[in-house]
């Protein structure tokens, strides 16, 4: 078990750094460093001390080396476009796009659960069909449409609902959240349907497969067989067998939400950092692009080694079979 | 054995009929085949797959023909009447013109705008797809015929890049392109800069498929007598193992058609796709969604129904092959 | 004559197919008298796991069961409402299936599904439930019982989970208990254990067994008799010995040769040419015609039903009609009144 840990915490932090290379990439070889510091009318010769001073003569290793070490200290420099360090626009805006991301999440895998289970176990009801085609154009249906509709709908037509921003926020300490005024929560509405709703389908197709296919199993039927009601067998059993490769890939597309939640953020003028980077690649501002990358690699890596252990948590089979790699 | 001077002959017998599921030996038995009989009668019999199918066909048809179907040139300002702006659907104008579909700000008619920019979708998402396919299957060839370090390397790669959803890599792809490229030429380089980033970011599945295939493929008595006698991998790989693949790949293809043109339209919406001056379907969304509080509906509801439409039709069509091709995965 | 404990009627169940509807068990009858192991003989296919089902109510959807009867001490149990049909399951026929690998649900441990088992059926409390479930692995050989059954499936040997699934099925004391194929996918070294175990386990408690099994090596030392389907249909059904030592149905005579016995010579190891009919491609007549040696020209036409040929034997071949016209001559001997019953 510890072996298999450190394994998998060996294999994210090389993926860090492969993500960190391509990162440090962008810094260096995106646009001129130099050029995007000072202005035109600096001579040739201050511009070399310069490329010194900033260590852009350096060796590429020792180049690198320095890069992780700043960014191991959240040190992505200054964004070209605000003149502020990134990290602090980055820390800003991450509280909103965090909140906005575990709502959506929530509200995805409840729903998705809920209608998977009814569409498995009601898979000839005439509900069934009808749930199963809309989540069909809901998958076909992008993100900011959804988003857009929706504004269109509450927002515009029935006025129930702002279109935009995040409402009253409450400071508690760094952390800004709407959760706790009304319009706070109001403002929070569409924005996480949008970006929860293609997960939910998805959530909800996964879910109706796996219990379709746990329905057929051998310990299913032998559960018939013993006679336990079908509340047993459904929500005992099968439930629980479904869940176990649900909560792996609804964990996974957390990741997903925070990443898709460039384009709710947009859609909705989310203050968030989706729409920080959104306008970075506008303006090609590399040091909060670069930034970015490496906080959702980071985001993605936690998360998937925190469904890995997951994973041990709920499957017993998982517990001696020490070295099982799932792939 | 024949002499391998004439490799044409038994590289023909070798090629004869492999029972491997729906997809076999030859393309043009394939497809012969396959259209006279399941696939077609597949066709004919799903409602879901004749309805999308048209629709599709026409839409498709409708942006090809846009030049000659649309009632002006949206792009060119000598066609656009000022004095028309905001116009709504089947109601007259100041001037007495009535568009089927209203026109916008700039009095430039709906129904042409979505024509023009169904073009610019189609032909991103197609393109989109060609790079990423013949990327994929090209690296998917070399990766499961070498086997090694080659394969080593580029399903690792493969691994990190499906763990990131392709929209935010498209998106880092535009932005590192538009980074290297000189300002001067990056409106007109927009449209090239999107078709890589989103082919770039949409290649792993068929490079997946292809080395499966490929993988199983190689290790056939076939492909070991055309090795034996000498034929060369290139032409191991496109005439004998290139074929086994094309179900699959037509199926990943067409749900991957349907992802590029909402990719396309996505990246143009949050403005960083199409430059403005050639609007594609994303652009007009967004265009549109300004004039929503104004009460100017269709110029974002028009738009947006056609991307539905198309988007629906193409996944549907997508869903309905993989079926066809592949009972099992019912 | 008392009462059987599984009076089993002219029993049709029918798969509608694409194709038309296939089907899968075609009239057919047996009883299964108290504390009686009846074995049920076949290739796959012939519909023994179906009867299996068919008789506990678990027939797969879209499968049905389109005629005949089944009687459980005097009660017909193929029409009650699900409600009821699932107090039975359990409670008075029990189950064994054949892959103990896959019949025990990975997730929950041994003490969880057999309490929960328990408690569905009897009215108990968590504590008692639990050591009642405790002495059932005890009794089915599962050593150190007590510290065992929080194990997870997993923990367990293929052998000793078909010992927990005995333990499950018999849980709550059922009368009848179907074991569809126990020891086919074990390993050789146990099958003879976990089957002694099962007949113990029944005999103990007077429970009665269908036994489902392919292997008449099984057969003949477990069943007191034995039914041979043969593509849904029943061919034989007579004492074990009886059947083994003087089969008449010539299909049983073929399975009889395909199995190597001390008491029977090698020469008699033969194999029945040609494979069983598929259910939508059953013959006219009687179903095995095709690959019959002594086939003639009322086999290719008519059906044969079962007919009484003494000392509980029945056989449902036209060799044995005295009625029948003219047989290839090789008519059997002696023979005594038909009724049907």
């Amino acid at each position: 078990m510890l072996a298999y840990i450190l394994r998998r915490i060996l294999q994210s932090v090389i993926v860090m750094l492969v993500v960190a290379l391509v990162a440090f990439s962008l810094f260096r070889f995106v646009g001129d460093p130099v050029s995007t510091l000072v202005g035109q009318e600096v001579t040739i010769a201050e511009r070399e001390t310069l490329r010194d001073q900033l260590g852009l003569n350096d060796p590429f290793p020792m180049q690198f080396a320095s890069f992780i070490a700043r960014a191991a200290q959240a040190d992505f420099g200054i964004s070209y476009r605000l003149q502020q360090p990134v990290m602090e626009l980055i820390l800003a805006r991450l509280p909103a796009t965090l909140e906005l991301a575990l709502v959506s999440g929530l509200f995805a895998f409840f729903f998705g659960v809920t209608l998977g289970v009814y569409t498995a176990l009601n898979r000839r009801g005439w509900t069934s069909s009808a749930i199963m085609t809309v989540s069909l154009i809901g998958v076909s249906l992008p993100t900011f449409l959804i988003g857009v509709l929706l504004i269109w709908v509450f927002a515009v037509e029935l006025q129930w609902l702002p279109s935009f921003g995040r409402g009253e926020v409450v400071d508690l300490g760094w952390w800004r959240t709407g959760l706790l005024t009304p319009s706070g929560r109001a403002s929070l509405v569409l924005p996480a349907i949008t970006l929860g709703l293609y997960q939910l389908t998805l959530i909800m197709r996964l879910v109706r497969a796996e219990m379709l296919e746990v329905l057929r199993a051998d310990y299913i039927k032998f559960a018939r067989a013993r006679g336990l009601s079908n509340r047993a067998v459904h929500f005992s059993h099968a439930l629980k067998n479904t869940m176990v490769p649900v909560i792996t890939i609804t964990g996974l597309q957390l990741g997903s939400i925070i990443a898709f939640s460039i384009i709710t953020e947009t859609v909705f003028q989310w203050p968030g950092v989706g729409a920080l980077f959104i306008n970075s690649v506008r303006t090609v501002d590399v040091p909060v692009m670069a930034a970015y990358l490496m906080l959702i690699a980071l985001i993605f890596v936690v998360i998937n080694l925190i469904v890995d252990l997951l994973y041990f948590a709920i499957d017993p089979r998982l517990r001696i079979d020490r070295s099982a790699v799932r792939h | 054995m024949p002499r391998p001077g004439h490799s044409d002959a038994p590289s023909d017998q070798a090629t004869a009929p492999q029972p491997s599921g729906t997809t076999q030996a030859r393309p043009q038995d394939t497809l012969r085949r396959a259209w006279d009989s399941d696939l077609a009668y597949s066709f004919r019999t799903s409602p879901v797959a004749l309805v999308s199918g048209v629709v599709a066909l026409l839409i498709i048809l409708a942006a090809v023909l846009a030049p000659w179907l649309a009632p002006q040139n949206p792009y060119s300002t000598r066609d656009l009447i000022l004095m028309d702006g905001f116009t709504a659907p089947m109601q007259p104008s100041l001037l007495g013109n009535v568009y089927l579909l209203g026109t916008d700000d700039q009095g430039r008619d709906v129904l042409s705008a979505i024509l023009y920019g169904a073009r610019i979708s189609l032909f991103v998402g197609f393109s989109a797809v060609l790079f990423a396919m013949v990327l994929g299957i090209t690296l998917g060839l070399v990766a499961g015929y070498r086997g090694g370090w080659v394969d080593g390397l580029l399903m690792r790669i493969a691994d990190v890049q499906l763990t990131f959803p392709s929209i935010l890599l498209a998106l880092l792809i535009f932005g590192i392109a538009r980074g290297m490229i000189p300002p001067a030429y990056r409106e007109t380089m927009a449209i090239w800069v999107l078709i890589v980033a989103i082919g770039l970011s949409d290649w792993v599945q068929y490079a997946r498929v292809v080395r499966g295939a490929t993988m199983v493929e190689k290790n056939k008595e076939y492909v070991q007598a055309a090795r034996v006698i000498g034929v060369h991998p290139a032409r191991i790989l496109t005439r004998h193992i290139l074929p086994n693949v094309m179900g699959p790949v037509l199926v990943i293809g067409t749900i991957g058609l349907a992802l590029a043109i909402i990719a396309e339209a996505t990246l143009s919406f949050l403005g960083v796709g199409v430059p403005p001056t050639t609007p594609s379907l994303g652009t007009l969304i967004r265009n549109g969604q300004s004039y929503l509080f104004s009460g100017e509906w269709w110029i974002l509801a028009f738009p947006a129904a056609a991307l539905l439409a198309l988007a629906l039709s193409v996944n549907l069509l997508g869903d309905w092959l993989r079926d066809a091709l592949n009972p099992r995965l019912r | 004559m008392t009462e059987p404990l599984l009076s089993v009627r002219d029993l049709v169940v029918e798969f509608p197919t694409r194709r038309g509807t296939l089907r899968a068990l075609d009239r057919v009858s047996f009883d299964i008298e108290e504390g009686e192991v009846l074995g049920m003989v076949g290739e796959s296919g012939a519909g023994k796991s179906i009867t299996g089902a068919a008789i506990i109510g678990l027939i797969e959807p879209p499968g049905r069961i389109a005629g005949g009867e089944i009687w459980l001490r005097g009660e017909r149990i193929d029409t009650l409402p699900p409600e009821r049909m699932r107090r039975i399951r359990g409670k008075r026929i029990g189950m064994v299936f054949q892959d103990p690998l896959t019949s025990l649900n990975p997730l929950f441990t041994v003490a969880e599904q057999i309490i929960e088992t328990i408690r569905t059926h009897l009215d108990m409390g968590e504590r008692e439930a639990r050591e009642r479930a405790i002495a059932l692995l005890d009794q089915v050989g599962i050593p150190a019982a007590r510290r065992r059954i929080d194990d997870y499936p997993h923990h367990f040997s293929g052998g000793m989970r078909q010992r927990v699934v005995i333990a499950l099925a018999l849980a709550a004391e059922p009368e009848l208990v179907i074991a569809d194929e126990p020891t086919t996918a074990l390993d050789v070294s146990v099958q003879a254990q976990i089957i002694d175990v099962l007949k113990e386990m029944c005999a103990s408690r007077g429970a009665s067994v269908l036994l489902i099994t392919h292997d008449m090596g099984v057969i003949a030392e477990t069943a007191d008799r034995v039914a041979v389907l043969y593509a849904g249909r029943m061919a034989e059904i007579g004492h074990v010995q009886g059947v083994i030592q003087n089969a008449e149905h010539p299909y049983t005579r073929g399975l009889m040769g395909s199995i190597p016995t001390l008491t029977q010579s090698a020469d008699r190891l033969v194999q029945i040419p040609g494979a069983m009919p598929r259910l939508n491609a059953i013959p006219d007549g009687c179903a095995f015609n095709p690959r019959c040696p002594q086939v003639f020209n009322r086999c290719r036409v008519e059906r044969p039903e079962l007919l009484d040929r003494g000392n509980g034997r029945r056989v449902a071949c036209w060799l044995y009609d005295e009625a029948g016209v003219s047989g290839p001559g090789e008519t059997a001997g002696e023979r005594t009144g038909s009724q049907d019953g």
